[in-house]
């Protein structure tokens, strides 16, 4: 699959106090994990929704040669996905969020086959972060944006995540944009890191 | 049978009623007193003024005067909509998307009552037309309302649910769709249970008003029938009308939700 090209995009999202953030342009290679990070409220949750066309921006991204504004938005939503850190659930059941029953990385999350018959307004906040990313694999996007994916995980489960999403990046040839406030995790996942800073200034540094 | 009159003591005696719940809500500190007076003013001046304006409608019996007359109903019937939503869309959206929507259903759904079935001679004759017309808007009013308030109020409470819905690559009638189904259902409640109780439990206005003036029952119920129907017909019009352009304009050609565009 595609390089991910981001140049001169800056969101435009109606009505947020967002200090203005500098123009964001980034090329991310297949498989490569890119890791954001900075102080809540910098912005970065609203980049990532600006890359997926969830909110009004300007500037360009592409994916290999096909520009986003090529394609129908939704289209382009489903193969750059944007996970954001809470999840939403709309159907009674996990299972009805699942397209189809391929529980191969549900197991992979530490979850037994019989999960998508749980209802939804039992399952527990880590849970859903799980399920999350799974309902988001199990569309095979070819990038993914991924919002503190593993915010409220344990170690075990975050160690998890890290291994599930690097192994799809390899397996997909997909690039991954991760937001993590966790200097361990960035480390391990990711040789570059995109530092946002409170002035709304943007740096790019090698681990 | 001619009707009883009624002298303003009687009138008098019903708004002693009303006067006295608006003490009672008042004494409880319910709230709401001022809107309940306000309301049974404005139906005692503007019916007042219907009055005077029908008898010289009904008298001259011109096209040019029942239009006009149309379009003042009309235009009323749209700000109601507008100003009973809780969120509503800014700018111009917020009273054309119920006016229009009033417009399509309930005049031609009148039209269409008038020149195909009733057929009174002429087509326009006020005595048929206007209340026609008034049953038409009203009922409308009362569906439109309802779905738009429920399909802007949900929107605003489930605006997660609907993004990520959006951001998994749904398309944006799909990530609206429960929201949309449950808005029009909930504008189409108020006349299926008219529907569903009439002559069982309530005795429509317009059949007991005509009972009241003398018309055999049975003329009274054919045309109570009518109207019934005549209603459903437009509240489902209107109300689908409303709701489909109403979600359409919630997101923007991007397939993002903008609930920037309510206030």
């Amino acid at each position: 699959m595609s390089d991910l090209l981001i140049k001169d995009l800056r969101s435009c999202a109606p009505g947020l106090a967002v200090k203005a953030m500098e123009a964001f342009d980034l090329t991310l290679r297949g498989t490569e994990i890119v890791v954001m990070n900075g102080p809540s409220g910098s912005g970065k949750s609203l980049l990532l929704r600006a890359i997926a066309d969830l909110d009004p921006s300007s500037g360009d991204v592409w994916l290999g040669n096909e520009a986003r504004v090529s394609m129908k938005a939704h289209e382009w939503r489903k193969r750059v996905c944007y996970l954001p850190t809470e999840s939403a659930w709309w159907f009674e059941t996990v299972g009805a969020h699942f397209p189809n029953s391929d529980i191969d990385c549900l197991k992979k999350l530490g979850f037994d086959s019989d999960v998508l018959s749980w209802e939804i307004s039992r399952i527990s906040s880590g849970e859903k972060q799980r399920l999350a990313l799974a309902r988001c694999l199990i569309r095979s996007p070819e990038v993914l944006l991924l919002d503190e994916p593993t915010a409220t995980l344990d170690e075990a489960r975050t160690l998890l995540v890290e291994e599930l999403v690097a192994d799809y990046s390899k397996r997909r040839n997909a690039p991954v944009l991760w937001v993590s406030h966790n200097r361990k995790q960035m480390e391990r996942i990711s040789k570059r890191v995109i530092r946002i800073h409170a002035d709304g200034s943007i740096e790019v540094a090698q681990l | 049978m001619s009707v009883i009159s009624l002298s303003p003591v009687d009138l008098a005696i019903a708004a002693s009623l009303v006067l006295f719940i608006a003490l009672l809500q008042w004494r409880m500190r319910l709230g709401n007193t001022q809107s309940l007076l306000i309301a049974g003013m404005r139906t005692v001046v503007q019916l007042m003024l219907l009055g005077l304006v029908l008898k010289y409608v009904f008298a001259a019996s011109n096209l040019l005067w029942i239009a006009m007359m149309a379009t003042v109903m009309l235009l009323a019937a749209g700000r109601e909509v507008m100003v009973r939503q809780k969120r509503r869309f800014i700018g111009s959206w917020g009273f054309l998307l119920g006016t229009s929507s009033m417009f399509v259903s309930a005049f031609s759904v009148t039209l269409l009552a008038l020149l195909v079935i009733v057929q009174p001679e002429p087509w326009y004759l006020p005595q048929y037309s206007i209340p026609l017309l008034g049953m038409l808007l009203g009922n409308t009013l009362n569906g439109i309302t309802l779905g738009l308030d429920n399909l802007t109020r949900n929107a605003w409470e489930k605006s997660a649910i609907i993004d990520g819905r959006l951001a998994l690559g749904e398309t944006w009638t799909n990530a609206i769709s429960d929201i949309r189904r449950d808005s029009i259902r909930v504008g189409m409640i108020p006349i299926i249970n008219a529907m569903s109780v009439a002559g069982l439990v309530s005795l429509p206005g317009m059949m007991t008003g005509q009972i009241l003036a003398g018309t055999p029952p049975m003329e009274a119920v054919k045309y109570q029938i009518l109207i019934m129907f005549l209603i459903a017909a437009g509240t489902g019009m209107g109300t689908i009308t409303a709701i489909v352009i109403g979600c359409r304009r919630l997101f923007d050609d991007r397939e993002r939700l903008r609930l920037d565009r309510l206030r």
